[in-house]
Order: structure tokens, then C-alpha cells, then sequence
């Protein structure tokens, strides 16, 4: 009965999350960009975007500059959540990635580093008043899902346990369509089950910061608006205006 | 120099770090207004003259027709996270303490509209995200705080998604206008300049008695016949300068710097009476197809004259729009010469021809100034200059330096991308706006007086005509005399030495 209920969820989730996610960016990708709009400090070639947007994904460099305390716990959580997320490829492979071996037990105590790095970012959202004021609930919730989901990940890692072995087999089966066996393990089902809310929200929320960082065409675009012609479809459609100065209007 | 008052009668508190964080104080400047326009400044813009009665509708399929028509509008109102980087970076907010021109604040007060119609979450669990219907009391906290934003893009710098506020704030505005609601100094000016070619309505024959006036004082001071053609045919050059360098101070002697380069590198060239304004306000009030029109003025003169090169003068927002959108609206310029830039900022100009040594120099003819430069913030964060990146930081600085002995940079987070705008930008330097713009300078002018402090800094040079209107007024609010501020090429002016000028000094 469970394990029916968590496969039908995460079918569910699974197809939301990359059907709205691919919605999106298709919709991003093809929305048209009226003008140049890039913002200093602003490469000249398309080399220079892409290393630009590399140090913006590889280090948040525009976030360290402008705010040193949110970029460490941001740092902390998101590379946390990363090498936690590779760590997680063993539970879907039946045979263990040597890549996957390596990071496993670094992965292990990143966990805490994403803890660390969200309870940091929450607490400032508390805490500090002028981000408490641009706060909503969504933003604390949001929070609190992720503070869930790593809070019973590290609990099962360190504490708790569970029949991992089982987990697997379940989601191997998953990945053939199969529905096998799930361990009754609460701290597991609520795990799991945050992790498909945070799937089913993704395409409907901010966490669409991640695919949309690519398309802010204040970072993306090469800073040559005089050396190419830059127009977009609509624009290039408007009614045409005169060429030379119209004989009445002429000022001399 | 500048009498050292930091709390000069009637001026708000010295702080004494430029990038001091106030407390929030909310409501703060929620009754700080800008004229509204009347019919007749709205209409010959293409915007109904009054409020619509369904104007609810129309605000709404406006900002979903602006979704679909521009990436960075539709993806700014997405990727916000509200990591909260951003607010404390807006001169207005650091002016004034007020929240909503905390820079995401400030996009909030639209995207909680945009979520209520146009996402999932807003339009079922409202509550939950912040959404809020579109109510006349949220339209007109749109039009304060909305003209509370000099759309300087400091917070765009700041946002590790690049989110614009300029964008939303240009949108937010757009939208105001297409239901009837404009803003009466922007939309009175496009008006006039649609009328005479520039901003101030002053027709050709004005325009022509104050260019002789102004060649008349240039021989008088330098006994050299220095012109200031007027729509001259066949010339190479033909420079397009915002019309405040016909009439404002400091403006003029900058205009009187391009003349006396222009002379010394033997260029022909001319001012044309029909695009004679370099500023684009469509770009303030987000009007794409506004800011085409007056861009269109600029190719058809240039076609008209048969020049060969256009050049700006000294002028912030003119300088984004040349820069980095008249290619777009008003080109491609084939028609012209493809060896310079298309268009060239006269500060490119003065370097390639001090590059080339044509200009004679005596730097000690600004001895007694000690300056600083301000960065204008569209010339900083939305251009560039040059062939090298950061151009439109160091071309400037570089001319500078080779026209006055004593030079001296404000502290780094103020300068270059971090500059902070002047205070007036964006369609705000309207009296009526007097109290946001002194607050609003008051990042700037702190850290200029530290400079004055460490170096003895007296005088602050920048390129833009709406910086130095700007700082001439509020100045005087910081202990500042209003002539603390100059045109850069009001510096080349006083330092350049023509062939066959008197060099008897002046003083």
C-alpha cells in the first residue's frame, strides 16, 4: 500500500517536475529580448559570457560581492546539496559509480553543510528585519522543506537508520517500472515524501531561479550592441518610420 | 573650496559611511509624489489622457502582453529568491529607510500582481506567496514608488540572478501609462520633443542665436574663431549632446570642450536643430516604441545631413541608449562611416585625440581644482567606451588625468559598477521630487566627503547632463557650493591650448 502510494508519487512528481521545468524554459528561451540590456561588468565576446556565467554558477561571484554573510551559507547549502545529491546516484545504479564511491563519504557529512548554510539563510530571514520584510510565508516554508528533507536524510545517515539495502531495491524497481517493497520507516516516508513536494513545486516557484539564471539577459547577453544588430521579431514588425527629416517638420 | 558644513541648514544628517544601512522605516516616502500628467502630455504618446474606466483589465493584459514581449521582464519575475542582497544597495533606500525602495521590495509591488493573475501559486494560495489583487490603492503605490527608482541598475549588479529593477521599474511604468496614468515631466517632455527636436521645446532660430552667443564668448576667451556650426551639410561630425548643454551650467562648458577639441583635431562638424537632444526619456517611461521615435530623429538628421560619424555629448541615459539600443531602434547605420564606432562618445573622441597627440595640453590651467569623478550610473552599468572592457570607467578617469594635475577616486564600492546614480535619474529630477532627490544623493555625497576630507577634493566631474543638474541643486544641501560640480570636457576646456590662442593667463 505504501510502496504503491510513494510509486504513484513520485511517477507523479518525476513528470510535473520535468514537464513543467521543460515548459518553462522553453517558454523562457523563446520569449523574445527587445535590446541590449547587459550589465556591467560586461564581456565583449561570447568567451567572456560564458566565463562570466561559469564564475556566476561555479562561485556566485555577483553574490560575493554584494552580500558576504548570504553568500557563505548559500555557498555552504547549495555545494552541500550537491555533492549530498551525487552521494544519493548509489541508491540508483545497482552497480555503485566509482566517482559516486569517492564522493560517498564526503557526501556524507556535507549534509551538515547544508543544514549549516540553511539555518543560516532562515535565520537571517528572521532575524535580519529588511529580510523578514520582503519575506512570505512561501519563502519560510520553502525553508523549512529543505530543512526537512536534509534533517531526515542526516537523521537516517547518522542516527536512525534505515534498510537502505531496501530502499534501493525499491528504487531500481521504480526505475523499471516496478513496484516493489518499501521499508515502513517513518523518517523515510516523510524524507521521500518532502522530496516530491519540493519536484511537484519546482516548475511553480522560486526554485526556478536555477534554470532561469540562465536566461537573464543582464548576464547572458555580449556586450557588442554597436558592432552587431541586435532586433527582435516583434520590433522588427512595427510600422516603418520615414527615412529623412519630413519636408514641414524640417528645422531650418 | 567648499566650505566643510556636514550638516549644512536644511540638509539631511552626514552619515558617515557612504553605504550606512538605515533602519527600516516604513512609509516613509509613501506620500511623496510626482506630478501627474494631464491629458494633453499623455496623448501625443500614443497613452489615453486619463485614467480608463476598465483600466484593471487593461493593466493586467498589459503586463502579460510585457511578459511575452520581453525575456528579462517574464524571467526577473520568477527567479527572485528573496536572498535579500540587493536591499541594501538602492541609493533611495539608503536615503530615505523606507522599505518599499528596497530594490525587491520594490519589484514585489508588482510581481504580487503578477502572481495573483498570471501564476499558480498566486491564483489558489494567494496567502501564501504574497499575491494581491490589483486594487487602485496598489496602482498608486505603483506610481510612487515606481517614480521612486532612477532605474540605475546599482541592485542589478547585486543580484546573483542579475534581476533588473530598471526592467520591472520601466514595465511598471509602462503599464501605468497605457491605463491613462503617466508621469508629467517625462511624458510633457517627450510631448515637446516630438514638437521642436528637444526636450527644452527651444525651436532653431533660439537654438541658432545661442550657439553664435556661445562662439562669441569662445573668441573672446581664447582670440581664436572656435564655431559651433549648426546644421551644416556635408560635415564628417554630427554631434548629438543634450540640449541642457545649450543653456545649464556646467553643461555649457562642457559643450564648449567638444567645440574646442573638434577645433584642434580640424574635424567638421555639427549640431542639427531637428535631433537636438541626445536624452531619450522613452527609456524611462519603458516605452519601446517611444524611444524608437526619438531615436528614429537621430538617423533620419544623420541621412539628412550626410554625415559621415555621429558623436554624443556628455549624457548618461543618452549614452545607454546610443550605446546599447540605437543600433536597434535606429539602425544599422550603413549609410555611414564604418571605421568608428556608430555612435562614438565624445569622451572616445578626446582619447583617441590625445592618444594621438593633437591636443595641446597645460594641465596646470586646473590647478586649482581637486577632483573626483562620479560615475553616471547608465554610463557605468548600461555602456561601454573604448575597445577594452571597463572602457566607460577609464576613459573618462584618463582624460581627466591628462587635463588637471590633481585627481583622486571616491572609496571603491561607490565607483565604477557600485557607482551610485546622482539621485536624479530615471525621469525624477523634477522639482516636485526635491526631497527624494536630496535623500537620494546623499550616498554620493557622503562619500565625496570623505575624498574632500583625505585629499582635499573640491570638485566632483561627471558626464551626464542629468548628474550635473542634479548635483548643482542638491550640493548646496551637503556644504557643497552648486559649482562644485563640472562637465569632464569643462576640464579639457580650461586645459587645452589652441593654435593661436592668447595664452595670457586668465587669472
Amino acid at each position: 500500500m505504501i510502496s504503491t502510494v510513494f510509486a504513484v508519487l513520485f511517477y507523479v512528481a518525476t513528470i510535473l517536475m520535468v514537464v513543467g521545468v521543460g515548459m518553462k524554459v522553453v517558454k523562457y528561451a523563446t520569449t523574445p529580448v527587445p535590446l541590449k540590456i547587459v550589465v556591467s561588468p560586461a564581456p565583449r565576446t561570447k568567451r567572456g559570457v560564458v566565463f562570466r556565467m561559469f564564475r556566476e554558477v561555479i562561485l556566485f561571484e555577483s553574490l560575493f560581492k554584494s552580500n558576504k554573510w548570504i553568500w557563505i551559507f548559500a555557498y555552504l547549502f547549495h555545494w552541500g546539496m550537491l555533492i549530498v545529491l551525487l552521494r544519493h546516484f548509489r541508491y540508483f545504479t545497482l552497480d555503485v559509480w566509482w566517482w559516486v564511491e569517492i564522493v560517498s563519504p564526503i557526501g556524507k557529512l556535507m549534509a551538515f553543510a547544508m543544514l549549516v548554510g540553511l539555518l543560516g539563510l532562515w535565520a537571517r530571514r528572521i532575524f535580519q528585519e529588511r529580510i523578514r520584510y520582503i519575506s512570505n510565508p512561501s519563502d519560510h516554508l520553502m525553508l523549512a522543506l529543505l530543512v526537512g528533507i536534509a534533517g531526515s536524510g542526516t537523521m537516517m545517515s547518522y542516527v536512525t537508520g534505515t534498510d537502505i539495502i531496501m530502499v534501493k531495491a525499491y528504487m531500481l524497481g521504480l526505475m523499471r517500472f516496478q513496484i516493489g517493497d518499501m521499508p515502513a520507516d517513518p523518517i523515510l516516508m516523510a524524507h521521500l515524501g518532502m522530496v516530491a513536494i519540493l519536484m511537484i513545486i519546482f516548475p511553480i516557484s522560486k526554485l526556478m531561479h536555477a534554470p532561469g539564471l540562465f536566461f537573464a539577459p543582464s548576464r547572458t547577453q555580449v556586450d557588442n550592441a554597436r558592432e552587431r544588430h541586435h532586433i527582435s521579431k516583434w520590433a522588427r514588425n512595427l510600422p516603418p518610420l520615414p527615412e529623412g527629416i519630413p519636408a514641414k517638420e524640417e528645422g531650418k | 573650496m567648499a566650505s566643510l558644513d556636514m550638516n549644512a541648514e536644511g540638509g539631511p544628517k552626514f552619515v558617515g559611511d557612504p553605504l550606512k544601512i538605515p533602519a527600516i522605516e516604513c512609509g516613509a516616502m509613501m506620500d511623496t509624489n510626482t506630478f501627474a500628467a494631464a491629458p494633453e502630455h499623455n496623448e501625443p504618446l500614443g497613452f489615453p489622457g486619463e485614467l480608463l474606466d476598465n483600466w484593471q483589465e487593461v493593466a493586467i493584459a498589459k503586463m502579460g502582453e510585457l511578459a511575452k514581449k520581453n525575456r528579462a521582464f517574464q524571467v526577473y519575475l520568477d527567479t527572485c529568491v528573496k536572498c535579500g542582497a540587493c536591499t541594501d544597495k538602492c541609493h533611495y533606500f539608503l536615503g530615505t529607510g523606507d522599505p518599499k525602495n528596497m530594490p525587491v521590495a520594490r519589484q514585489d509591488l508588482l510581481r504580487s500582481v503578477y502572481r495573483r493573475y498570471y501564476t499558480f501559486a498566486g491564483k489558489y494560495f494567494p496567502w501564501l506567496v504574497g499575491a494581491r489583487d490589483l486594487t487602485k490603492e496598489v496602482l498608486d503605490e505603483w506610481y510612487t514608488y515606481y517614480h521612486q527608482c532612477s532605474q540605475c541598475r546599482r541592485c542589478a549588479v547585486a543580484c546573483p540572478y542579475g534581476i533588473d529593477t530598471a526592467e520591472i521599474s520601466m514595465a511598471a511604468r509602462e503599464i501605468l501609462d497605457s491605463v491613462g496614468v503617466g508621469q508629467k515631466y517625462c511624458n510633457e517632455i517627450i510631448a515637446k520633443l516630438k514638437k521642436t527636436g528637444n526636450n527644452l521645446g527651444l525651436n532653431p532660430k533660439a537654438l541658432r542665436a545661442t550657439l553664435e552667443d556661445l562662439e562669441e564668448d569662445l573668441e573672446d576667451e581664447t582670440g581664436v574663431a572656435v564655431k559651433l556650426p549648426l546644421d551644416v551639410e556635408g560635415a564628417d561630425i554630427l554631434l548629438i549632446t543634450p540640449s541642457a548643454d545649450f543653456f545649464a551650467e556646467p553643461h555649457i562648458d562642457g559643450l564648449l570642450g567638444y567645440a574646442k577639441v573638434f577645433h584642434a583635431a580640424g574635424v567638421s562638424w555639427t549640431i542639427s536643430s531637428y535631433a537636438s537632444e541626445a536624452a531619450n526619456f522613452g527609456m524611462f517611461i519603458g516605452s519601446y516604441e517611444n524611444m524608437r521615435e526619438v531615436s528614429w530623429r537621430i538617423r533620419q538628421a544623420a541621412k539628412d545631413l550626410g554625415v559621415k560619424r555621429i558623436v554624443f555629448g556628455e549624457c548618461g541615459h543618452a549614452w545607454r541608449v546610443g550605446y546599447s539600443f540605437l543600433n536597434t531602434l535606429a539602425g544599422p547605420f550603413d549609410f555611414l562611416d564604418q571605421n568608428y564606432p556608430i555612435p562614438q562618445h565624445i569622451m572616445e573622441f578626446t582619447s583617441d585625440a590625445l592618444d594621438d597627440g593633437i591636443l595641446k595640453i597645460d594641465k596646470s590651467r586646473n590647478d586649482e581644482f581637486v577632483m573626483t569623478y562620479h560615475d553616471s550610473c547608465n554610463v557605468a552599468r548600461g555602456s561601454a567606451m573604448g575597445r577594452k572592457e571597463g572602457g566607460q570607467f577609464d576613459l573618462p578617469r584618463k582624460v581627466i588625468k591628462a587635463v588637471c594635475n590633481n585627481y583622486y577616486d571616491m572609496e571603491r564600492d561607490t565607483i565604477r559598477e557600485n557607482t551610485f546614480c546622482c539621485g536624479g535619474g530615471g525621469g525624477l529630477l523634477t522639482d516636485d521630487l526635491m526631497d527624494l532627490r536630496i535623500k537620494g544623493a546623499s550616498p554620493r555625497m557622503t562619500a565625496m566627503k570623505q575624498v574632500t576630507a583625505d585629499h582635499g577634493v573640491t570638485h566632483m566631474a561627471a558626464i551626464c547632463a542629468i548628474c550635473k543638474t542634479q548635483f548643482s541643486k542638491v550640493m548646496p544641501k551637503y556644504g557643497y557650493e552648486m559649482d562644485n560640480v563640472m562637465s569632464v570636457h569643462q576640464l579639457v576646456a580650461n586645459a587645452v591650448i589652441l593654435d593661436g590662442q592668447e595664452t595670457t593667463d586668465a587669472e
